[in-house]
């Protein structure tokens, strides 16, 4: 048995489907099932969130193994097992799943008022595929949970979006299929070749350099569409302009982690040559998608949009993280993973907070919020100073790392992530004096009303965490340097193979 | 000779005219007792399918193994749900004769003969016996021409697809010398090579199977079939004589024509891509439920040839496993299309479907459910059987058609997601009539097969595997 001395890692992943089948079995009245389903869904999230903080205590920082290990045989034909367990790299996205569900469930309570059992229905089951995803280790079973969250998100934005839900739906929902199919074959292909799916035994397993290549590719077209990557990027601001507060919160704090999660956790370990071998190329892509989706948020006038681009830049700064295979790379890249979920998740909750009073995402329909608004202006400029990494707020440790990382690879490519957080600065600012500052000209924005005490609930752990991320970021970054430090020399080791090999 | 080998076919058929005549002495509506009488005797055949005897019989011309069992029960559990459908539908169409589940049961005879063939001459006998009563199946509800139309259709291209048989038939027994399964094999086996002649009678018999599997090229009648037919008909038209065309497909392609497969191979492996590929494009523009499903059917065909196409023991067990997944969802999205039914008189445009989430909340989960696993979504079923025709498929270096396969699944999702789409994002219409109990009851079966087949893959796939081992040996 594992650490905890129970199957923590499966309980924390199907405690939610507890709470579907009892939202399944409520009846009644409408307004009855609503409310009971609220308060069903809100205690699930609430029970699973404090059940995985023993993942927190308990969690072996020294040790860069899988922990928590469970593993049943299930298609044994096929040597697929179902194998579960966390190390540095994922134990901390499962506490951020754990933890932004029941705030997004909190932060619904209100503005959604139709069909709210199946609302919370689909947040509970996308909560089992997200934790799933995270803890999986064997690499069918990640593909189920990985493939499994676009049913409950389809249905998210689909059913509870804005007016151009259904296109934003779809084209989320074939973006990431058609890019997972490829991820799918290259699956297949890998078993084939070492005859099993298990993550840790494939990660020992030697790939022939041609093929890796192709499996690179293959991981690539999946997991850049779900980054997303530019210029694959274009289903994120569709999604996130159309989804529910809760349904961005979502997507922004952990759907996009998944697409860098898979790069950590296959396409390096598994394909260490292939992805030495095209790591130019994500510089290349990584730099761009931080400048030119930069330069567009700068030109948006739509909230929900703008952020949604700087999502993307941030994630190219995550990438970029990623691909320099050096310790500082990678921990920052994780770092800026973690403090883009946290601050991002808030940045969306603070314009769902404003679209809950006046039903509109165009900056320009606001101005002067801060005078009507001062706790929630406060909060949003907390927000948005951690988004442009001002120092002392969450976002500013992963980026300062990441370019270091950078700039050891090449100058160049650190000053074009440093390009970025520039104009980060300037989209974010704008946003922000556009929303808060300004003359209070309309008579609708005056009759706005502050913070009522449920959204309190829902932003106080956030800038909790915003706080100590920026003050602190130790207690974060000791969980995942001893995986990484393994990590790091594990590919160095395996390219000094490969070179070795090549001078023969 | 051992006639016992063929006890379950005997026993069924002696059902059939047993029911036969006890439906038509009494005065009254004999549909009700009929058709519970009818699915009594699938389960009692089942028994004895199970129970049954390995070995040939009569000549050679018949052979029951562990393969003919699992394609019997699957296609004997696919009559039953099919006549489930019916019996409700059939009353409130004005079509309620005691008929309708003897023809069936004969088909379903047929369809038993076919998977136990051991002899081309069986095989025909199979073929017709099945193909007669779905004539007159699909002809069924008399007085509308559509209805007549299709059954016309379906009987002049079953009859040419027959002919066809025939014709490979004798082709192989002029140039082979027999048309037994077991002395072909040796014959084709033989170092002499392998003249011409058998080779155009294999091709021919291979494409008379395919039009009873409506692959491409042989699909053209079924989208009219599919539409003009009563809706338990597609039903039971889409998925019990499937199964058994396929099993006949197996049986010859691996026994008799199994050391041949390099002349045989690529008309299967074109025939799957083109049928993945047409079934994914041709349904997007479909407004009419029946023809999505017959395109959706004709995808699937494909991805199930993929597996046939492999050959090979995980070749063979893939098409079994995606041939019983894929019933299951069939029979199960028509279900919710037998449902399909506004103030007493019946719809199938998919703008019909709008609002079902909020009308009938279960039974839009249960063809959500059905539609995500046809798209290959996982977790549920429709992706595990993709997984088993193309772990196959990739094993033996079939990159081109897997590429291809999973790409016009990503297409097909288009037109599955757009029936999700129209029952939970578009506004609600008025609800439909109440939903039947036989198709709550085969909605509940389906449903949670689809859904949960995760939690327990093993089953099918052990018992795919015995009835593969016992094919090839």
């Amino acid at each position: 048995m594992n650490a905890a001395g129970f199957p923590i890692l499966s309980l924390l992943t199907f405690l939610p489907m507890l709470g579907v089948l009892i939202l399944m079995m409520v009846r009644g009245e409408e307004a009855v099932v609503a409310s009971n389903a609220r308060w069903t869904a809100l205690w699930t999230s609430l029970i699973v969130f404090v059940l995985s903080l023993v993942l927190w205590v308990r969690f072996d920082k020294s040790s860069a193994d899988y922990q928590f290990l469970e593993q049943v045989s299930w298609l044994p034909d096929f040597g697929i097992g179902y194998a579960m367990g966390v190390d540095g790299i994922s134990v901390l996205f499962v506490l951020l799943s754990t933890l932004l569900t029941p705030l997004c469930i909190l932060a619904s309570w209100n503005s959604v008022q139709t069909r709210v059992r199946e609302y919370m229905i689909a947040f509970l089951v996308l909560e089992t595929m997200m934790v799933g995803m995270f803890c999986a280790l064997d690499f069918m079973l990640f593909y189920i949970f990985f493939e499994g969250v676009l049913i409950p998100m389809f249905l998210i934005i689909g059913i509870w979006g804005g007016p151009r839900r259904v296109y934003a739906s779809y084209k989320f929902f074939l973006y990431t299929f058609f890019g997972s199919v490829f991820m799918l074959l290259a699956i297949i292909a890998l078993w084939y070749q070492a005859g099993t799916t298990s993550i840790p035994e494939l990660a020992e397993f030697d790939i022939p350099f041609n093929m890796q290549v192709w499996l690179f590719l293959a991981f690539f077209a999946s997991f850049a569409v779900k980054v997303p990557m530019w210029p694959v990027h274009t289903w994120l601001p569709d999604a996130h302009v159309e989804a529910p507060t809760a349904g961005s919160v979502i997507l922004a704090g952990v759907l996009l982690k998944m697409g860098a999660y898979g790069f950590l956790r296959f396409s390096i370990p598994l394909l260490p040559e292939a992805s030495a071998y095209f790591a130019p190329a994500m510089y290349v892509l990584s730099i761009v998608a931080v400048v030119y989706t930069s330069l567009v948020a700068l030109a948006q006038q739509d909230m929900k949009k703008l952020i949604a681009y700087s999502s993307v830049a941030h994630m190219g700064i995550v990438t970029l993280g990623i691909f320099t295979f050096s310790q500082q790379g990678i921990e920052g890249a994780l770092f800026t993973m973690l403090s883009h979920g946290v601050v991002s998740g808030a940045l969306f909750l603070c314009v769902g907070v404003v679209y809950d009073r006046l039903h509109t995402r165009e900056i320009a329909r606001y101005g002067g919020v801060a005078k009507v608004m001062p706790a929630y202006a406060m909060v949003f400029m907390l927000f948005t100073m951690a988004s442009v990494a001002l120092p002392g707020l969450a976002g500013f440790p992963g980026e300062l790392l990441v370019i270091l990382a950078a700039w050891a690879i090449n100058p160049w490519v650190a000053v074009g992530a440093a390009t970025g957080m520039v104009l980060g600065a300037a989209y974010m600012l704008t946003l922000y004096r556009g929303v808060a500052f300004g003359k209070l000209t309309r008579d609708d924005v005056r009759r706005m009303l502050d913070l009522e005490p449920r959204e309190y609930a829902v932003f106080a752990p956030l800038i909790v965490l915003a706080l100590w991320m920026g003050v602190y970021p130790q207690s974060f970054l000791s969980f995942f340097s001893a995986t990484v430090a393994q990590m790091v020399q594990q590919h160095q080791a395996a390219i000094g193979t490969a070179s070795r090999l090549a001078g023969l | 000779m051992n006639w016992t080998l063929a006890l379950p076919e005997l026993v069924l058929s002696v059902c059939g005219l047993a029911i036969l005549v006890f439906g038509v002495i009494p005065k009254r509506d004999m549909t009700f007792p009929c058709t519970m009488a009818v699915i009594g005797a699938f389960v009692l055949t089942g028994v004895l399918v199970i129970g049954q005897a390995e070995g040939t019989a009569f000549g050679g011309q018949y052979v029951a193994d562990d393969f003919s069992a699992f394609m019997k029960l699957l296609s004997l559990a696919a009559a039953a749900l099919g006549l489930l459908l019916a019996l409700d539908w059939n009353a409130k169409e004005g079509l309620s004769r005691f008929e309708f589940p003897v023809l069936v049961l004969f088909a379903t005879v047929g369809m038993m003969v076919m998977i136990s063939a051991n002899d081309l001459m069986s095989l025909y006998l199979g073929l017709e016996l099945l193909s007669l009563p779905l004539y007159v199946l699909a002809a069924f509800d008399r007085d509308n021409p559509r209805s007549a139309e299709a059954g016309l259709k379906y009987f002049i291209l079953g009859s040419l697809a027959s002919g066809m048989l025939l014709y490979g038939a004798s082709l192989i027994y002029g140039f082979a010398g027999t048309t037994n399964f077991d002395r072909l094999a040796d014959a084709l086996s033989a170092e002499a090579g392998i003249s011409a002649g058998v080779v155009v009678g294999i091709v021919f018999v291979i494409a008379a199977l395919a039009f009873k599997l409506a692959a491409v090229p042989f699909h053209m009648w079924t989208p009219d079939v599919y539409e003009g037919a009563p809706t338990p008909v597609t039903a039971f038209f889409a998925s019990a004589p499937k199964v058994a065309a396929l099993a006949l497909l197996v049986r010859v392609l691996s026994g008799p024509f199994g050391e041949v497969i390099g002349q045989w191979q690529q008309v299967v492996v074109l025939s799957a891509i083109l049928s993945m590929v047409l079934g994914a494009f041709a349904a997007i523009g479909q407004r009419n439920v029946k023809r999505l499903m017959a395109y959706s059917s004709i995808g699937h065909v494909g991805f199930i040839l993929m597996g046939l196409a492999v050959g090979g023991e995980t070749g063979l067990r893939g098409v079994l496993v995606y041939t019983a997944i894929y019933i299951a969802m069939n029979i199960g999205a028509f279900a919710v299309l037998v449902a399909m039914r506004r103030n007493g008189r019946a719809v199938e445009g998919v703008d019909d479907l709008a609002g079902l989430g909020r009308t009938d909340p279960a039974m839009a989960l249960a063809m959500a459910i059905f539609m995500f696993s046809m798209a290959g979504v996982p977790p549920m079923a429709g992706f595990f059987a993709k997984i088993y025709v193309l772990l196959p498929a990739i094993e033996q270096g079939f990159w081109g058609m897997a590429v291809i396969g999973v790409l016009s699944s990503v297409v097909s999702a288009y037109y599955y997601l757009r029936i999700v789409k129209v029952m939970y994002f578009d506004a609600a219409a008025t609800g439909f009539d109440l939903r039947p109990a036989g198709v709550s009851v085969v909605l509940a079966g389906t449903g949670l097969f689809t859904l949960f087949f995760f939690l327990f893959p093993a089953m099918l796939l052990d018992a795919a595997r015995h009835a593969v081992a016992a094919l090839i040996g």
